[in-house]
């Protein structure tokens, strides 16, 4: 009896999953949840909310905050402008081996982004730019263009040629095909490559400092030094200040992945 | 057809248009290479500091295989070869658990209730969604809070949690793709589950489990935000963790050059002959 039990269990394959179920509920959602506990207790252990307090009145934190959302904005809207051309023209204009192109923009990410991020440091020291803000957009764009291009890319490249044939056909010029028929088509690849720009800028740490020489700080190195130089009791701040990306990312991903389901 | 059509629309536009279109790609493609090729130009030059043009040679890639300096008889810095050893090892380790892991998980998520395979669904797509520095943080509170010193099996235990959805999600679509009655055919001539799945299960799954398996390594090899925080004080270094210590201290350590020339060589050949492949299938096919 026992034993026809147990191979019905292990016969039902979804018991297969259960391993991989674990391991998401204490190594993903029990992570996640402790970010919520320590950022709503002290050092001590006691509930308080003295750790957004501190945010929301320290001048320093408030404003790299808003600083590092203006410059995740600005770089997406630059990867988008250069991303968007160059996915549109690998898509639909004639090349023998459109695959090789999409592979050349891909194939930089193989190379360790901090030693990119360094050469590009070198790249503005050769030409006698100086290290800044500039800078900072630049490497930031650098990084995570391909990000832009790659979905923009997928979803030029699966659209229906007869669509705009169609609208050709029926009279309507270039401009017209473009803006009433390949853009809406193609937005949910730019909702995608905005969330997968969007979500890593303004998450970074490392990048700002390599970049500006320690001269720009986002968001992303406050949260760091809280959690390395800042000891054990900058920790419940940290975690603050973790939470707050975090509904910042939920937002961000809830809204793209929404965007993208209607366009579906 | 649609090769004609688009050779048509193609004809439409001018010549003048096309050359911009063309010019734009590659200009941008010189942009993004530029740092690169910085990188492999200074790997045949000596000098310590990156960007000084001391002449050619091809001290540092001798440097780099020999473990010291022959003209000055001074050591090439150990902790780079440690980090190279770890980054492969924890590499190869985090990869093949993900891959087991996250297979079996595709076949049970495939032939689960509606129900839980959404839940499931939902919770394998957050380590996709959550930046690294989430996902260093969470797994950093977690072992502090559980007392778990940090070191190699954090590390490790960190990049499964990243690299599993990406092998669940490869693995999924050869599952809808797969005879559905074919394990139930195995269980009634009598094979056990594993046998099943070993023997009939896993040559239809396997495309999948590979291709989960090398993104695995990618990820984790290029992982530097989740690292950071779960690998310790203990000196543990990845490539990536051992740059930025080397940045921040100012100097980049020279046979780093080299390092990353041959292995953006190997992967730009890789890329070449796997597109020659896929070349010489299409025109069988065709």
């Amino acid at each position: 009896m026992k034993s026809s039990k147990l191979r019905m269990v292990l016969q039902s394959r979804s018991t297969w999953a259960w391993p991989y179920a674990l391991f998401l509920v204490c190594l993903v959602l029990l992570p996640l949840i402790l970010i919520g506990v320590y950022a709503f207790t002290d050092p001590e252990g006691h509930f308080t909310i003295q750790n957004f307090v501190s945010f929301f009145t320290k001048s320093e934190a408030i404003n790299t905050f808003i600083y590092s959302i203006a410059i995740a904005l600005i770089t997406t809207i630059i990867c988008l402008l250069l991303g968007y051309p160059a996915a549109y023209i690998m898509a639909l204009a004639e090349f023998k081996t459109p695959q090789v192109m999409a592979m050349l923009f891909i194939l930089p990410m193989w190379i360790n982004f901090l030693l990119r991020t360094i050469a590009t440091v070198e790249l503005f020291h050769m030409f006698g730019l100086p290290l800044g803000e500039g800078a900072l957009l630049f490497g930031m764009v650098y990084d995570f263009l391909p990000f832009m291009i790659y979905p923009i890319y997928n979803t030029l490249q699966k659209m229906d040629m007869n669509l705009i044939e169609a609208a050709h056909d029926l009279g309507a010029n270039r401009m017209q095909v473009f803006t009433k028929v390949t853009l809406p088509l193609s937005l949910s690849g730019i909702y995608s490559g905005i969330v997968m720009v969007f979500m890593p800028t303004v998450s970074t740490f490392a990048i700002a400092e390599l970049l500006t020489h320690n001269k720009v700080t986002l968001f992303g190195s406050l949260i760091q030094r809280s959690f390395g130089e800042g000891g054990i009791g900058m920790w419940n701040y940290g975690a603050a200040l973790s939470l707050i990306m975090l509904i910042i990312i939920g937002l961000t991903s809830f809204f793209g992945g929404d965007k993208e389901d209607i366009n579906r | 057809m649609l090769e004609n059509y688009k050779k048509s629309k193609i004809e439409k536009r001018g010549l003048g248009e096309r050359i911009i279109a063309h010019a734009y790609l590659w200009l941008l493609l010189v942009v993004l290479y530029a740092p690169i090729l910085l990188i492999i130009i200074f790997s045949f030059t000596k000098s310590k500091v990156f960007g000084n043009w001391e002449g050619f040679t091809l001290g540092l890639y001798q440097n780099l295989f020999t473990g010291y300096d022959v003209a000055t008889n001074v050591q090439v810095d150990p902790n780079l070869y440690r980090a190279i050893f770890f980054t492969v090892i924890i590499a190869l380790i985090a990869a093949v658990i993900s891959t087991i892991l996250g297979t079996l998980a595709a076949i049970g998520i495939y032939y689960m209730h509606p129900r839980g395979r959404k839940a499931l669904t939902f919770l394998n797509s957050i380590p996709m969604i959550n930046p690294d520095i989430l996902t260093g943080i969470s797994l950093f509170l977690l072992f502090v809070f559980l007392g778990i010193s940090r070191g190699f099996g954090t590390v490790v235990a960190a990049h499964v949690v990243f690299c599993t959805p990406y092998v669940v999600l490869s693995v999924l679509p050869r599952l809808s793709k797969m005879d559905p009655n074919i394990y139930e055919a195995a269980l009634d001539l009598g094979a056990t589950p594993f046998q099943a799945l070993r023997k009939v299960m896993m040559p239809e799954l396997w495309p999948g489990m590979i291709s989960g398996f090398i993104l695995s390594l990618t990820l984790s090899i290029d992982d530097f935000g989740v690292t950071f925080f779960t690998k310790g004080s203990n000196g543990l270094e990845t490539l990536s963790t051992f740059i930025y210590a080397d940045a921040r201290k100012g100097g980049l350590t020279p046979e780093l050059r080299p390092l990353f020339s041959l292995i953006f060589l190997t992967i730009l050949i890789l890329l070449i002959i796997m597109n020659i492949r896929t070349h010489k299938q299409q025109n069988k096919t065709t």
